[in-house]
Protein backbone atom coordinates (compact mmCIF):
# COMPACT_ATOMS: atom_id res chain seq x y z
CA UNK A 1 0.00 0.00 0.00
CA UNK A 2 2.85 2.58 1.15
CA UNK A 3 4.47 1.48 -2.21
CA UNK A 4 1.96 1.66 -4.42
CA UNK A 5 0.97 5.43 -2.88
CA UNK A 6 4.36 6.63 -3.06
CA UNK A 7 4.72 5.49 -6.58
CA UNK A 8 1.20 7.63 -7.49
CA UNK A 9 2.71 10.53 -5.45
CA UNK A 10 6.46 10.25 -7.75
CA UNK A 11 3.81 9.95 -10.83
CA UNK A 12 2.07 13.15 -10.19
CA UNK A 13 4.88 14.94 -9.33
CA UNK A 14 6.17 14.71 -12.94
CA UNK A 15 4.61 18.49 -14.61
CA UNK A 16 3.53 15.77 -17.54
CA UNK A 17 1.31 13.46 -15.71
CA UNK A 18 -0.31 16.62 -13.04
CA UNK A 19 -0.67 19.08 -16.20
CA UNK A 20 -4.07 16.77 -16.91
CA UNK A 21 -4.86 15.65 -13.64
CA UNK A 22 -5.41 19.80 -12.79
CA UNK A 23 -7.43 20.22 -15.81
CA UNK A 24 -9.59 17.55 -14.67
CA UNK A 25 -9.38 18.79 -10.87
CA UNK A 26 -10.32 22.79 -11.76
CA UNK A 27 -14.04 22.12 -12.93
CA UNK A 28 -14.58 20.53 -9.70
CA UNK A 29 -12.88 23.84 -7.52
CA UNK A 30 -14.46 26.34 -9.69
CA UNK A 31 -18.38 24.33 -9.02
CA UNK A 32 -17.94 24.17 -5.03
CA UNK A 33 -16.17 28.18 -4.73
CA UNK A 34 -19.51 29.72 -6.75
CA UNK A 35 -22.05 27.19 -4.62
CA UNK A 36 -20.04 28.05 -1.37
CA UNK A 37 -19.52 31.47 -2.38
CA UNK A 38 -23.53 32.07 -2.87
CA UNK A 39 -24.56 30.83 0.36
CA UNK A 40 -22.05 32.52 2.18
CA UNK A 41 -22.74 35.92 0.43
CA UNK A 42 -26.01 34.98 1.25
CA UNK A 43 -26.02 34.07 5.02
CA UNK A 44 -23.43 36.93 5.41
CA UNK A 45 -25.86 39.84 3.95
CA UNK A 46 -29.37 38.60 4.69
CA UNK A 47 -29.54 36.09 7.22
CA UNK A 48 -26.87 37.15 9.60
CA UNK A 49 -28.18 39.84 11.93
CA UNK A 50 -27.21 43.59 13.32
CA UNK A 51 -24.63 43.98 15.20
CA UNK A 52 -25.51 45.07 18.89
CA UNK A 53 -22.13 47.89 19.12
CA UNK A 54 -20.75 48.43 15.56
CA UNK A 55 -24.32 47.65 13.45
CA UNK A 56 -23.88 46.98 9.78
CA UNK A 57 -20.50 47.89 9.40
CA UNK A 58 -19.15 44.95 10.55
CA UNK A 59 -20.84 42.53 8.09
CA UNK A 60 -17.26 43.34 6.11
CA UNK A 61 -15.50 40.55 8.46
CA UNK A 62 -17.12 38.21 6.27
CA UNK A 63 -14.56 39.28 3.67
CA UNK A 64 -12.01 40.86 5.70
CA UNK A 65 -11.28 37.68 8.46
CA UNK A 66 -11.47 34.56 5.93
CA UNK A 67 -9.19 36.76 3.37
CA UNK A 68 -6.74 37.52 6.22
CA UNK A 69 -7.00 33.36 7.25
CA UNK A 70 -6.00 32.60 3.40
CA UNK A 71 -3.51 35.12 3.22
CA UNK A 72 -1.37 33.50 5.96
CA UNK A 73 -2.45 29.71 4.94
CA UNK A 74 -1.55 30.13 1.26
CA UNK A 75 1.99 31.76 2.28
CA UNK A 76 2.52 28.51 4.32
CA UNK A 77 1.49 26.36 1.80
CA UNK A 78 3.65 28.62 -0.97
CA UNK A 79 6.73 28.18 1.50
CA UNK A 80 6.33 24.74 2.36
CA UNK A 81 6.33 23.92 -1.30
CA UNK A 82 9.29 25.95 -1.21
CA UNK A 83 11.41 24.11 0.84
CA UNK A 84 10.30 20.58 -1.04
CA UNK A 85 11.48 22.27 -4.17
CA UNK A 86 14.65 23.52 -2.52
CA UNK A 87 15.47 20.26 -0.76
CA UNK A 88 14.10 17.65 -2.77
CA UNK A 89 14.87 19.94 -6.15
CA UNK A 90 11.05 19.03 -7.38
CA UNK A 91 10.07 21.01 -10.46
CA UNK A 92 6.68 21.06 -9.90
CA UNK A 93 6.93 22.54 -6.12
CA UNK A 94 8.88 25.46 -7.47
CA UNK A 95 5.97 25.87 -9.77
CA UNK A 96 3.51 25.17 -7.22
CA UNK A 97 4.96 28.08 -5.43
CA UNK A 98 5.26 31.08 -7.73
CA UNK A 99 1.44 29.77 -8.92
CA UNK A 100 0.18 30.30 -5.55
CA UNK A 101 2.23 33.69 -4.85
CA UNK A 102 -0.24 36.29 -6.80
CA UNK A 103 -3.47 34.72 -5.10
CA UNK A 104 -1.63 34.91 -1.72
CA UNK A 105 -0.64 39.36 -2.57
CA UNK A 106 -4.67 39.77 -3.89
CA UNK A 107 -5.94 38.31 -0.25
CA UNK A 108 -3.62 40.14 1.65
CA UNK A 109 -4.03 43.10 -0.44
CA UNK A 110 -8.01 42.90 0.23
CA UNK A 111 -7.45 41.94 4.10
CA UNK A 112 -5.71 45.12 4.48
CA UNK A 113 -8.27 47.45 2.04
CA UNK A 114 -11.39 46.07 3.56
CA UNK A 115 -9.94 46.78 6.92
CA UNK A 116 -9.16 50.05 6.45
CA UNK A 117 -12.42 50.47 5.23
CA UNK A 118 -13.82 49.10 8.64
CA UNK A 119 -11.18 51.33 10.68
CA UNK A 120 -12.49 54.22 9.64
CA UNK A 121 -16.12 54.16 10.99
CA UNK A 122 -14.83 51.94 13.87
CA UNK A 123 -11.94 53.25 14.91
CA UNK A 124 -11.97 56.60 13.11
CA UNK A 125 -8.93 55.98 11.18
CA UNK A 126 -7.73 54.01 8.41
CA UNK A 127 -4.61 53.17 9.13
CA UNK A 128 -2.33 52.84 12.58
CA UNK A 129 0.75 51.29 12.70
CA UNK A 130 0.20 48.92 15.49
CA UNK A 131 1.98 45.38 15.13
CA UNK A 132 -1.17 43.28 13.41
CA UNK A 133 -1.36 46.23 10.69
CA UNK A 134 2.21 46.67 10.16
CA UNK A 135 3.21 42.89 10.00
CA UNK A 136 -0.01 42.60 7.50
CA UNK A 137 1.52 44.99 5.15
CA UNK A 138 5.26 43.17 5.65
CA UNK A 139 3.13 39.89 4.32
CA UNK A 140 1.99 42.47 1.34
CA UNK A 141 5.38 42.96 0.62
CA UNK A 142 7.10 39.54 1.51
CA UNK A 143 4.60 38.88 -1.45
CA UNK A 144 5.20 41.25 -4.02
CA UNK A 145 9.29 40.57 -3.15
CA UNK A 146 8.97 37.12 -3.76
CA UNK A 147 6.95 37.72 -7.12
CA UNK A 148 9.40 40.53 -8.21
CA UNK A 149 12.45 38.26 -7.23
CA UNK A 150 10.98 35.38 -9.95
CA UNK A 151 10.52 37.79 -12.37
CA UNK A 152 14.13 39.35 -11.65
CA UNK A 153 15.78 36.42 -12.49
CA UNK A 154 15.40 35.04 -16.40
CA UNK A 155 17.06 31.28 -15.55
CA UNK A 156 13.92 29.71 -13.83
CA UNK A 157 15.68 27.19 -11.76
CA UNK A 158 17.99 30.35 -10.34
CA UNK A 159 14.86 31.94 -10.10
CA UNK A 160 13.01 29.37 -7.80
CA UNK A 161 16.52 29.08 -5.66
CA UNK A 162 16.06 32.77 -4.58
CA UNK A 163 12.74 33.07 -4.27
CA UNK A 164 12.29 30.16 -2.40
CA UNK A 165 15.20 31.25 0.25
CA UNK A 166 12.73 34.38 0.94
CA UNK A 167 10.15 32.80 0.87
CA UNK A 168 10.90 30.44 3.55
CA UNK A 169 12.78 33.54 5.78
CA UNK A 170 9.57 35.07 5.14
CA UNK A 171 7.64 32.46 7.68
CA UNK A 172 8.77 33.77 10.86
CA UNK A 173 6.18 36.48 9.57
CA UNK A 174 3.03 34.47 10.12
CA UNK A 175 3.49 33.86 13.93
CA UNK A 176 4.19 37.66 14.52
CA UNK A 177 1.21 38.42 12.50
CA UNK A 178 -1.25 35.50 14.24
CA UNK A 179 -0.23 36.84 17.77
CA UNK A 180 0.67 40.38 17.72
CA UNK A 181 -2.71 40.69 19.43
CA UNK A 182 -1.51 39.04 22.68
CA UNK A 183 2.10 39.68 22.44
CA UNK A 184 1.62 43.90 22.66
CA UNK A 185 -0.73 46.15 22.84
CA UNK A 186 -2.62 46.72 19.67
CA UNK A 187 -5.62 48.58 18.13
CA UNK A 188 -6.68 45.51 16.28
CA UNK A 189 -8.95 43.20 18.69
CA UNK A 190 -7.55 40.45 19.91
CA UNK A 191 -9.06 37.08 17.81
CA UNK A 192 -12.69 36.04 18.34
CA UNK A 193 -12.59 32.35 16.79
CA UNK A 194 -9.26 30.26 17.50
CA UNK A 195 -8.68 27.06 18.28
CA UNK A 196 -8.21 27.28 22.22
CA UNK A 197 -11.37 29.35 22.85
CA UNK A 198 -15.11 28.87 22.46
CA UNK A 199 -15.86 31.92 19.77
CA UNK A 200 -16.90 35.06 20.93
CA UNK A 201 -19.41 35.59 18.38
CA UNK A 202 -22.94 34.37 17.03
CA UNK A 203 -23.24 30.81 15.92
CA UNK A 204 -24.74 32.22 12.64
CA UNK A 205 -22.29 35.00 12.31
CA UNK A 206 -19.31 32.42 12.56
CA UNK A 207 -21.11 29.95 10.48
CA UNK A 208 -21.18 32.51 7.44
CA UNK A 209 -17.69 33.44 7.96
CA UNK A 210 -16.28 29.74 7.94
CA UNK A 211 -18.43 29.40 4.59
CA UNK A 212 -17.12 32.14 2.92
CA UNK A 213 -13.42 31.07 4.24
CA UNK A 214 -13.95 27.47 2.64
CA UNK A 215 -15.15 29.26 -0.53
CA UNK A 216 -12.32 31.61 -0.94
CA UNK A 217 -10.20 28.14 -0.28
CA UNK A 218 -11.80 26.52 -3.05
CA UNK A 219 -11.04 29.71 -5.33
CA UNK A 220 -7.72 29.67 -4.83
CA UNK A 221 -7.33 25.91 -5.48
CA UNK A 222 -9.31 26.65 -8.49
CA UNK A 223 -7.21 29.59 -9.78
CA UNK A 224 -3.71 28.28 -8.64
CA UNK A 225 -4.11 24.98 -10.79
CA UNK A 226 -5.62 27.05 -13.56
CA UNK A 227 -1.67 29.28 -13.24
CA UNK A 228 -0.12 26.71 -12.41
CA UNK A 229 -1.28 24.88 -15.36
CA UNK A 230 0.10 27.96 -17.49
CA UNK A 231 3.44 27.67 -15.61
CA UNK A 232 4.11 24.29 -16.57
CA UNK A 233 3.90 24.75 -20.20
CA UNK A 234 5.91 27.78 -20.20
CA UNK A 235 8.60 26.48 -18.30
CA UNK A 236 8.32 22.53 -20.12
CA UNK A 237 7.68 24.14 -23.75
CA UNK A 238 10.88 22.77 -24.73
CA UNK A 239 10.18 19.24 -24.18
CA UNK A 240 8.43 16.78 -26.60
CA UNK A 241 4.84 16.31 -24.32
CA UNK A 242 4.50 20.31 -24.34
CA UNK A 243 4.81 20.61 -27.97
CA UNK A 244 2.96 17.56 -29.24
CA UNK A 245 0.18 19.24 -27.10
CA UNK A 246 0.26 22.42 -28.46
CA UNK A 247 1.13 20.84 -32.01
CA UNK A 248 -2.21 19.56 -31.67
CA UNK A 249 -4.14 22.79 -30.21
CA UNK A 250 -2.01 25.14 -32.32
CA UNK A 251 -1.48 23.46 -35.71
CA UNK A 252 1.10 25.69 -37.55
CA UNK A 253 1.95 28.69 -34.53
CA UNK A 254 4.85 26.71 -33.95
CA UNK A 255 7.09 29.39 -35.54
CA UNK A 256 5.60 32.39 -32.98
CA UNK A 257 7.00 31.09 -30.40
CA UNK A 258 10.10 32.52 -29.30
CA UNK B 1 23.93 11.53 4.30
CA UNK B 2 22.12 12.33 1.21
CA UNK B 3 22.21 15.07 -0.54
CA UNK B 4 18.79 15.72 0.03
CA UNK B 5 19.15 15.19 3.50
CA UNK B 6 22.07 17.40 3.90
CA UNK B 7 19.87 20.19 2.05
CA UNK B 8 17.31 19.84 4.50
CA UNK B 9 19.11 20.00 7.46
CA UNK B 10 20.64 23.12 6.40
CA UNK B 11 17.55 24.56 6.21
CA UNK B 12 15.89 23.56 8.98
CA UNK B 13 19.28 24.75 11.14
CA UNK B 14 18.90 28.24 8.88
CA UNK B 15 15.12 28.61 10.05
CA UNK B 16 16.01 27.83 13.84
CA UNK B 17 19.05 30.41 13.46
CA UNK B 18 16.50 33.09 11.87
CA UNK B 19 13.85 32.04 14.69
CA UNK B 20 16.36 32.87 17.32
CA UNK B 21 17.31 35.95 15.45
CA UNK B 22 13.68 36.96 14.91
CA UNK B 23 13.01 36.05 18.81
CA UNK B 24 16.05 38.62 19.58
CA UNK B 25 15.08 41.27 17.83
CA UNK B 26 11.65 41.33 19.02
CA UNK B 27 12.25 41.30 22.39
CA UNK B 28 14.71 44.27 21.90
CA UNK B 29 12.03 46.05 20.17
CA UNK B 30 9.45 44.82 22.56
CA UNK B 31 8.50 48.51 24.07
CA UNK B 32 8.34 49.99 20.90
CA UNK B 33 6.26 47.67 19.11
CA UNK B 34 3.65 48.50 22.09
CA UNK B 35 0.89 50.80 20.28
CA UNK B 36 -0.14 52.73 23.25
CA UNK B 37 1.34 52.76 27.16
CA UNK B 38 -1.00 52.08 29.99
CA UNK B 39 -1.53 55.30 32.73
CA UNK B 40 0.19 52.68 35.42
CA UNK B 41 3.19 53.10 33.07
CA UNK B 42 2.32 56.92 32.18
CA UNK B 43 2.46 57.76 35.93
CA UNK B 44 5.35 55.67 36.66
CA UNK B 45 7.72 58.17 34.09
CA UNK B 46 8.02 55.08 30.87
CA UNK B 47 6.21 57.38 28.94
CA UNK B 48 8.29 60.17 26.96
CA UNK B 49 8.72 63.63 28.71
CA UNK B 50 7.39 66.45 26.69
CA UNK B 51 6.48 64.65 23.49
CA UNK B 52 3.80 62.96 22.00
CA UNK B 53 2.60 59.39 22.72
CA UNK B 54 -0.51 56.90 22.19
CA UNK B 55 -2.37 56.40 25.92
CA UNK B 56 -4.27 53.51 26.47
CA UNK B 57 -6.92 51.92 28.52
CA UNK B 58 -10.72 51.85 29.02
CA UNK B 59 -12.75 55.04 29.55
CA UNK B 60 -14.04 55.05 33.27
CA UNK B 61 -18.13 55.11 33.44
CA UNK B 62 -19.87 58.44 33.97
CA UNK B 63 -16.01 60.16 33.29
CA UNK B 64 -17.26 61.57 30.00
CA UNK B 65 -18.29 65.64 29.76
CA UNK B 66 -18.87 67.82 27.32
CA UNK B 67 -17.78 71.89 27.32
CA UNK B 68 -20.83 74.03 26.36
CA UNK B 69 -18.47 74.31 22.77
CA UNK B 70 -19.84 70.88 21.92
CA UNK B 71 -16.80 69.74 20.77
CA UNK B 72 -14.45 69.71 23.92
CA UNK B 73 -14.58 66.49 25.87
CA UNK B 74 -13.18 65.86 29.39
CA UNK B 75 -13.25 61.90 30.29
CA UNK B 76 -11.13 59.32 32.38
CA UNK B 77 -8.74 56.51 30.92
CA UNK B 78 -7.74 53.35 33.21
CA UNK B 79 -6.26 50.69 33.56
CA UNK B 80 -8.16 49.25 36.57
CA UNK B 81 -5.39 50.35 38.62
CA UNK B 82 -4.42 53.90 37.68
CA UNK B 83 -6.22 57.09 36.26
CA UNK B 84 -5.37 59.85 33.75
CA UNK B 85 -7.91 62.45 32.88
CA UNK B 86 -7.85 63.21 29.39
CA UNK B 87 -8.97 66.55 27.30
CA UNK B 88 -9.95 66.40 23.79
CA UNK B 89 -11.42 68.90 20.97
CA UNK B 90 -12.55 67.17 18.06
CA UNK B 91 -15.02 64.76 16.85
CA UNK B 92 -14.91 61.05 18.73
CA UNK B 93 -15.32 57.72 16.89
CA UNK B 94 -18.68 56.28 16.69
CA UNK B 95 -17.42 53.53 19.00
CA UNK B 96 -16.22 55.76 21.50
CA UNK B 97 -18.53 54.93 24.66
CA UNK B 98 -18.16 54.64 28.24
CA UNK B 99 -16.42 50.77 29.18
CA UNK B 100 -15.10 51.07 26.37
CA UNK B 101 -11.19 50.69 25.14
CA UNK B 102 -9.72 53.58 23.62
CA UNK B 103 -6.22 54.67 22.13
CA UNK B 104 -5.38 58.49 22.42
CA UNK B 105 -2.63 60.25 20.92
CA UNK B 106 -1.29 63.63 22.35
CA UNK B 107 0.98 64.76 25.73
CA UNK B 108 0.96 64.99 29.25
CA UNK B 109 0.64 68.87 30.57
CA UNK B 110 0.62 69.15 34.14
CA UNK B 111 -1.56 65.52 35.01
CA UNK B 112 -3.62 66.00 32.12
CA UNK B 113 -3.50 64.05 28.92
CA UNK B 114 -4.36 66.38 26.11
CA UNK B 115 -5.36 64.45 23.23
CA UNK B 116 -5.15 65.73 19.65
CA UNK B 117 -6.69 61.75 18.23
CA UNK B 118 -8.86 59.35 20.21
CA UNK B 119 -9.57 56.01 18.40
CA UNK B 120 -12.09 53.44 19.87
CA UNK B 121 -10.76 50.16 20.55
CA UNK B 122 -13.24 47.56 19.20
CA UNK B 123 -13.41 44.35 21.18
CA UNK B 124 -13.48 40.91 20.25
CA UNK B 125 -17.15 40.27 20.87
CA UNK B 126 -19.66 39.78 17.97
CA UNK B 127 -23.63 39.86 18.90
CA UNK B 128 -27.25 40.35 17.48
CA UNK B 129 -28.62 43.23 18.59
CA UNK B 130 -31.57 41.60 20.15
CA UNK B 131 -29.27 39.42 22.27
CA UNK B 132 -27.21 42.39 23.38
CA UNK B 133 -30.60 43.50 24.55
CA UNK B 134 -31.75 40.69 26.38
CA UNK B 135 -28.58 40.07 27.93
CA UNK B 136 -29.38 43.79 29.17
CA UNK B 137 -32.62 43.14 30.25
CA UNK B 138 -31.87 40.34 32.60
CA UNK B 139 -29.19 42.38 33.95
CA UNK B 140 -31.04 44.66 35.03
CA UNK B 141 -33.68 42.42 36.46
CA UNK B 142 -31.03 41.06 38.64
CA UNK B 143 -30.21 44.01 39.94
CA UNK B 144 -33.55 45.12 40.92
CA UNK B 145 -33.84 41.43 42.65
CA UNK B 146 -30.80 42.27 44.27
CA UNK B 147 -31.95 46.13 45.30
CA UNK B 148 -35.70 45.47 46.38
CA UNK B 149 -36.79 41.92 45.18
CA UNK B 150 -40.08 43.77 43.96
CA UNK B 151 -41.77 41.20 41.85
CA UNK B 152 -43.08 43.80 39.17
CA UNK B 153 -41.08 44.51 36.25
CA UNK B 154 -40.82 47.81 35.11
CA UNK B 155 -40.98 47.66 31.11
CA UNK B 156 -37.97 49.30 29.92
CA UNK B 157 -37.68 51.77 27.14
CA UNK B 158 -36.64 50.74 23.79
Amino acid sequence: MALKDSIAWYHFAAPKNFYPLAGKMIPWFWGLTIVLLLVGLYLSFFVAPTDYKQGESYRIIFIHVPAAWMSMLIYLVMATYAIIGLAWKVRLADMMASALAPTGAMFTFLALWTGAFWGKPTWGTYWVWDARLTSELILLFLYIGFISLQSAIDDPRRAAKASSLLAIVGVINLPIIYFSVQWWNTLHQGASVSPTMAPKMATIMLTAMLIMTVAFWMYTIAIVLMRVRRIILERERQTTWVMELLGDETVGEKDGRK
Amino acid sequence: MKTRHKRMAFILVGLAGLGVAAWLVLNALNSNLALYISPTDVLAGDAPKNQTFRLGGLVVEESLEREDDGLTVHFKVTDSANTIPVTFTGILPDLFEEGQGVVAQGKMQGGVFIASEVLAKHDENYMPTQVADMLEEGEKLNQQEQAGGSATVVPQTP
